[in-house]
């Protein structure tokens, strides 16, 4: 075999095992969402849709542009806060569906695996429900909140709130009479 | 005819019908007293036996009588719930302090939850603040009273603290009057008819959980919540000690305690201890955890962690 061979064959075997690896990835990210028993059954009703929802209703009649930009004749109130130099709208987002790494189709309400794809571990602790919050029974039915119950998918940072009145000191503390 | 009845070393010497007619006028100069009816002089309250030991029946009889009284006094139908542990059940509770931003959502979740006294003030719950970076096991050195315009403020934590139902409750051992106990399901509970007001306990009790009633509980008629429990969140009495139960009423129903479900990030988690398949049995076995103060082998079975 000469060098230019060798070099051919080398790259088609990688190239096959990337295509197998990726093949068994695809396999096992549609396994863990068949086996449904690990994930929590009862949701909060699905966060209400902004008012871009269908996406369909524009994106039928516009091409797709993959270029990073600033977005100025719509989807302005979204400012991406989430590993913006990686990413782009497509990666996430396709027709009126959301689209996970290995090219499946999601529904909205099943957003967890998306967050879950780079979010593991935390994906395996809200599944135990530890994080997140949970109500409901102790030993029982729980309602589960989506991720984006609480973290706005575009800039997950948790938002700041105003916190309730601090106690009375003792000092304040008058006994009435 | 004055016939002594026994020997009596202060010399006096009394008939039968001098007896009679002393204690006749007795009772009739007692009943003669101005009663209202709002404090009016129950018996029953009186001879009232110690929780613990009373039948189902007396209990049942106590629950009747406390459900009028305070139906009464408030207006409101209100009911007290006795019910018992579930056995093979004991509480445990989580706290996420990678989570928690300080808000005080739960204080005052609590407060409504648990008939807290509004003026003068009782909390069960106290959140304190923490620098980052700062030795901060020193809790006297910390911050209760902050109170920015919006949490988590930069470089701070904040750590809840309430009764942590410990296993080895020193308020239990200190009691005179065994008004406070542990429960089988692990939480340490107070009986408010029993309870004399000493506040032994709270001197006893390390992490600063127990709040005495100063005045009578002052609670709006129409915030009282009317789903309570005998060991817990019932009217109280000026003079009695309380403390976080773990919401007994709702927690022996199967619900989880007011804070957890009030915790806008999700930091608090409550759970079996006993059941290997609990929320609190997993946070325990895989993340980092501790327990407040635990050199002083008070054992409780509250638990802070971290999930990040």
């Amino acid at each position: 075999m000469n060098r230019g061979s060798k070099f051919i064959f080398g790259i088609m075997t990688v190239g096959i095992f990337f295509m197998l690896s990726l093949a068994v990835g695809a396999a096992v990210i549609e396994k863990a969402e068949e086996k449904k028993d690990d994930i929590p059954k009862f949701f909060v009703p699905k966060p209400p849709p902004s008012g871009s929802f269908p996406c369909s209703k524009c994106h039928t009649y516009r091409a797709i542009d993959k270029k990073k930009r600033k977005l100025e004749l719509s989807h302005t109130g979204i400012t991406l806060k989430h590993a913006e130099e990686q990413r782009w709208c497509y990666d996430c987002h396709e027709g009126d569906k959301l689209k996970l790494q290995n090219g499946q189709l999601i529904d909205f309400d099943k957003s967890y695996l998306l967050c879950g794809q780079c979010h593991g571990t935390i994906f395996r602790d809200w599944k135990a429900g530890i994080h997140g919050k949970r109500t409901g029974l102790w030993e029982g039915e729980k309602v589960y909140l989506l991720c984006v119950s609480c973290h706005d998918p575009h800039q997950p940072k948790y938002k700041p709130i105003e916190p309730k009145e601090p106690p009375m000191k003792p000092a304040d503390i008058k006994l009435k009479k | 005819m004055s016939k002594k009845i026994r020997n009596n070393p202060l010399g006096i010497s009394m008939d039968r019908r001098m007896f009679l007619k002393s204690a006749a006028a007795g009772i009739a100069a007692a009943s003669a007293l101005p009663v209202s009816a709002a404090d009016a002089f129950d018996i029953n309250a009186f001879l009232q036996k110690h929780f613990r030991e009373m039948t189902e029946d007396e209990i049942k009889k106590v629950i009747g009588r406390l459900e009028k009284e305070a139906s009464l006094e408030w207006k409101k139908d209100v009911r007290i719930s006795a019910a018992k542990a579930t056995p093979g059940v004991k509480f445990g509770y989580g706290l996420d302090l990678s989570r928690c931003i300080g808000c005080r959502k739960c204080v005052y979740a609590c407060v409504s939850e648990n008939n807290q006294s509004r003026n003068p003030q009782v909390h069960w719950i106290s959140v304190l603040k923490f620098k980052k970076g700062e030795k901060w096991i020193d809790l006297e050195n910390s911050e209760k009273y902050y109170n920015p315009k919006e949490v988590p403020e930069k470089d701070s934590f904040y750590m809840p603290v309430q009764c942590q139902q410990c296993e080895d409750s020193p308020c239990v051992k200190a009691c005179p009057t065994q008004a406070t106990w542990k429960e089988p399901d692990g939480i340490v509970v107070i009986d408010y008819n029993w309870c004399i007001g000493c506040r032994y306990c709270m001197a006893a009790c390390p992490y600063g959980a127990r709040r005495f009633n100063w005045s009578k509980p002052n609670v709006p008629a129409n915030e009282l919540n009317t789903e309570t429990h005998y060991l817990g969140n019932r009217p109280r009495y000026k003079g009695v000690v309380e403390k976080c139960t773990f919401c007994i009423q709702r927690t022996r129903a199967g619900k989880y305690p007011a804070c957890v479900e009030v915790c806008p990030v999700g930091a608090r988690k409550f759970g079996n201890l006993l059941d290997p398949k609990s929320e609190i049995r997993y946070l325990i076995e895989n993340k980092r955890v501790f327990r407040l103060k635990e050199d002083l082998n008070t054992n409780p079975k509250f638990y802070y962690f971290f999930a990040t």
